[in-house]
């Protein structure tokens, strides 16, 4: 098993690098720079040039590139052009604040996915699992951030039951009144993966049960809980990969229901960063999201490894 | 015994007022535009809005526009500097007295080394403090500055490049900073934007990614412009419907520029909302040379007779008016040009023929416009019904729809440049109170190519011409100018709406992009 995740870590290596180059140069062939937008409109060519020269911009790729990877390789995120701060601590205030959202759509997302397809899979009325079905198509159907302001106009204008926007004071919602921020952006942001759960869940656990597992299960006289305890354990593998996936989306941070709830999460900084053509925040953010969808994979897959011995020897 | 009591209830009584009224602090809640927080350090970011909210009310300049006036374009006055005078014998030389005794928040006193201190933090790339993003926003705003010398502890002489008679109004946008705040900081301008130091009305208190908070300044110099608000909190919100949840949820007091289909409903609702002479143009800038075929002037006079300004104001619910020229008819500087722009497609087709079109030949425009930006306004839809009314009138628009970001750099490039792709239109907004944005429109080289040969001795005698009225002359001939050559496409003028809920009272709306807090407060 530590072959295994020794194996898998050192994957990650090559991975990552590869995505440092092509991140780098992806952006770098943006058309502008942050000097073109940092500098009011009425600024001339000429002192776009000028200032561009103050900020190393006008160097040859290649030297911007080592020393941005040098940096990296000291711990240093770099520093944004457009603020002239430090791209690590707002970065990673996003990240915080992203995760947030993410781990609590997730969960309700996953739970509520995982359930319908169950259900829909193993209930013996067509008219129950027609029913749960659909609600799994609305929820990979509704553009959530319609949704989304459908939630606000309700909630928030029509009943004022919940805040229109926001996410109140920064750091762990353990007030209500961080909470009461959180509750419409999680319901927005856990349709898609509940939708895409509970179909997958729903596949998966009807190819299982049509195996010839769970018949000799029944011929041992296991009680019904106990089969479908094996057949779950059976379609497990198929599903966590899928919900590692979408947890990596949903810590990419949408920036759609960022925009809608006002939230300050990785989507709304790399969404700005982009328009605002900050080349060392658009590289600081991807590479920093791309560690973590290699490192949530690798959680998976040693998931699935203890889930399922057979996956240690790949 | 009775008396006791009274006694008693009288003081319980008057303490109870007196905790009630000490409680009801004056809070203002701003959601602004912007997509992110303007920086603190005294050269705000994300344009003008950032000025608005994150630069006057802070921080002051030596003269400012005077934002209690309504009536009339606000005049440049002296602000923390008590007069300032062009010297006769020198053009480029300005002499600014400062008031004496005005603190910053920090306790410390204004100075003429606190005014040389900035100018060095923005020009000075040697100096310990030298701010380089503040340094590039600062060339393009005081471009005009040369040098700058101490004469005594409340004089500064400041010199410019050329003489320049709008120097004042150039000057408005040089915010003055506390040295002693920033040596307090650590010389460190990350953590003086945490705890500003300037000499406004209000002092900066708290700012997050998400917000800004200020509040009164007791000890603020001109009391008779003291605060009301005890507080303000502003909170970037992008995204339109955002903001209108937030206003009609409670959750804010004030919101810059509602959607233009929420006008009517936020009005039906309760809610106040108020527009203004805003001093914004939202125009095509037409190319003049070249291919292009606004070459002839009968074809740009065409396409401004083309433009359907009541069908564009019709989809901003109110929130604009019709241009016909750069300013605005009414304003001592539009003059008496001979075209008077309405939509009127036979005078279009008329001109067209005049300019060898044949009758039912559309005239090709290639326009380059973007998705969104600062003052475009909704520029996707009301593009479309400029086409629409232009199709109709002799013009067959098509678009090339762009980023702001890219549609700003194609203005800086050459016109003829492979990577403007024929464009021969560009949709860009911009502020018309700001003379050196003029100049660079309309003074050779300009992105348009227009070289008319009176216009440009005009401005450049305006440039050394310090007699007000005859300023004005010249401003008014010019424009006349403007608008019968029509280099530009005169469409409409923002009127910059903002909604408040009912609370909000006190606003004063001054005919600039910027507003005068102290005279807000909460009923």
């Amino acid at each position: 098993m530590l072959e295994f995740i020794a194996r898998r870590s050192l994957q990650a290596i090559p991975v990552l690098f590869g995505v440092s180059v092509a991140v780098f140069l992806l952006v770098n062939m943006m058309p502008g720079s942050a000097i073109d937008v940092l500098l009011p409109p009425e600024a001339t060519q000429e002192l776009v040039d000028q200032v561009k020269r103050i900020y190393g911009l006008d160097r040859p790729i290649w030297q911007r590139y080592f020393s941005w990877l040098l940096l990296l390789l000291s711990g240093d995120l770099g520093t944004s052009v457009f603020s002239a701060k430090a791209i690590g601590p707002d970065l990673f205030d996003a990240l915080k604040n992203t995760l947030q959202l993410a781990v609590l759509s997730a969960a309700v997302g996953f739970s509520s996915g995982t359930l319908l397809g169950f259900f829909a899979a193993t209930s013996s009325s067509r008219a129950v699992d027609k029913v749960l079905s659909i609600f799994a198509i609305i929820g990979v159907s509704i553009p959530h951030y319609w949704l989304g302001i459908v939630l606000v106009v309700v909630f928030s204008v029509l009943l004022n039951w919940l805040p229109a926007q926001g996410m109140g004071e920064p750091g762990l919602p353990l007030s209500w009144e961080q909470i009461q921020h959180l509750i419409l952006p999680v319901m927005t942001l856990s349709l898609i993966p509940m939708g895409i759960i509970a179909r997958l869940v729903r596949a998966t656990v009807l190819e299982v049960l049509s195996r010839d597992l769970v018949p000799s299960l029944d011929a041992r006289g296991l009680h019904r809980p106990t089969v479908l305890r094996h057949v779950a354990k059976n379609a497990a593998p198929a599903i966590l990969a899928l919900m590692g996936l979408q947890f990596g989306y949903l810590l990419g941070g949408s920036i759609l229901i960022e925009t809608v709830f006002n939230w300050p999460g990785v989507g709304n900084l790399l969404n700005l960063a982009i328009f605002r053509r900050d080349i060392p925040v658009i590289q600081a953010t991807i590479l920093t999201l791309a560690l973590f969808f290699v490192l949530i994979n690798l959680a998976v897959d040693i998931l699935q490894a203890v889930i399922d011995a057979r996956m240690r020897r790949t | 015994m009775l008396r006791t009591a009274y006694s008693l209830a009288s003081i319980v009584l008057a303490c109870w007022i007196t905790a009630s009224g000490a409680s009801a602090q004056q809070t203002l809640r701003i959601a602004m535009t912007t997509a992110d927080v303007p920086t603190t350090t005294g050269a705000p970011n994300q344009g003008l809005e950032g000025f608005r909210f994150a630069g006057f009310p802070t921080f002051e300049p030596l003269v400012r526009w005077d934002l209690r006036v309504t009536e009339t374009v606000p005049p440049v006055v002296p602000w923390l500097a008590r007069s300032f005078e062009s010297d006769p014998a020198d053009r480029k030389r300005w002499v600014f007295t400062l008031r004496e005794g005005v603190k910053f928040h920090d306790g410390s006193e204004l100075t003429a080394d606190a005014v040389v201190w900035n100018f060095e933090r923005f020009f000075n790339e040697s100096a310990p403090h030298y701010e380089k993003n503040a340094a590039a926003l600062a060339r393009v705003w005081l471009s005009v500055v040369d040098k700058w010398e101490k004469l005594d502890k409340y004089r500064v002489a400041v010199f410019t490049k050329e003489p320049t008679s709008y120097f004042p109004e150039v000057m408005t946008a040089f915010l003055v900073a506390s040295p002693a705040g920033y040596e307090a900081a650590g010389q460190d301008w990350q953590k003086f934007s945490a705890a500003p130091s300037g000499t406004g009305p209000f002092r900066i208190t708290r700012v997050t990614r998400t917000s800004i908070e200020m509040s009164k300044n007791p000890d603020y110099w001109n009391k008779e412009r003291a605060a009301k608000l005890d507080r303000i909190v502003l909170l970037p919100m992008p995204e339109a419907t955002t903001r209108l949840a937030a206003l009609r949820s409670g959750q804010v007091d004030w919101i810059e520029v509602p959607p233009p289909d929420a006008i009517s409903g936020l009005k039906s609702a309760g809610f106040d909302v108020v527009t203004s002479k805003f001093p914004h143009i939202w125009p095509y800038w037409l190319k003049t040379t070249g291919d292009s075929p606004f070459k002839d002037a009968r074809v740009r006079q065409a396409f401004n007779y083309a433009i359907d300004r009541d069908a564009v104001l019709a989809l901003l619910n109110g929130a604009g008016e019709p241009a016909f020229g750069f300013w605005k008819k009414g304003d001592p500087r539009f003059g008496n040009p001979k075209n008077d722009y309405k939509y009127d497609p036979a005078k279009a087709k008329a001109l067209l023929m005049e300019a060898g079109y044949k009758p039912g030949e559309l005239v090709k425009v290639k326009a380059i416009i973007s998705t969104s930006g600062s003052g475009q306004m909704l520029p996707l839809p009301m593009n479309e019904v400029v086409q629409q009314g232009a199709k109709a009138a002799g013009f067959d628009i098509e678009f090339v729809v762009v980023e702001w970001a890219q549609l700003i750099q194609n203005t800086r490039i050459n016109p003829n440049s492979p990577q403007m792709q024929g464009v021969v239109a560009v949709n860009s907004s911009l502020t018309t109170a700001d003379m050196n944005w003029f100049f660079r429109s309309f003074y050779p080289p300009n992105w348009s190519d227009w070289q008319n040969p009176e216009a440009k001795g005009l401005m450049e005698a305006y440039r050394t011409e310090f007699d007000l009225e005859k300023r004005t002359a010249m401003l008014k001939r010019i424009h006349e100018l403007l608008v019968d050559d029509a280099p530009w496409a005169w469409i409409v003028h923002d009127t910059n709406p903002r909604a408040f809920n009912k609370k909000v009272k006190g606003y004063t709306p001054a005919q600039s992009w910027f507003n005068d807090l102290t005279t807000v407060y909460i009923q």
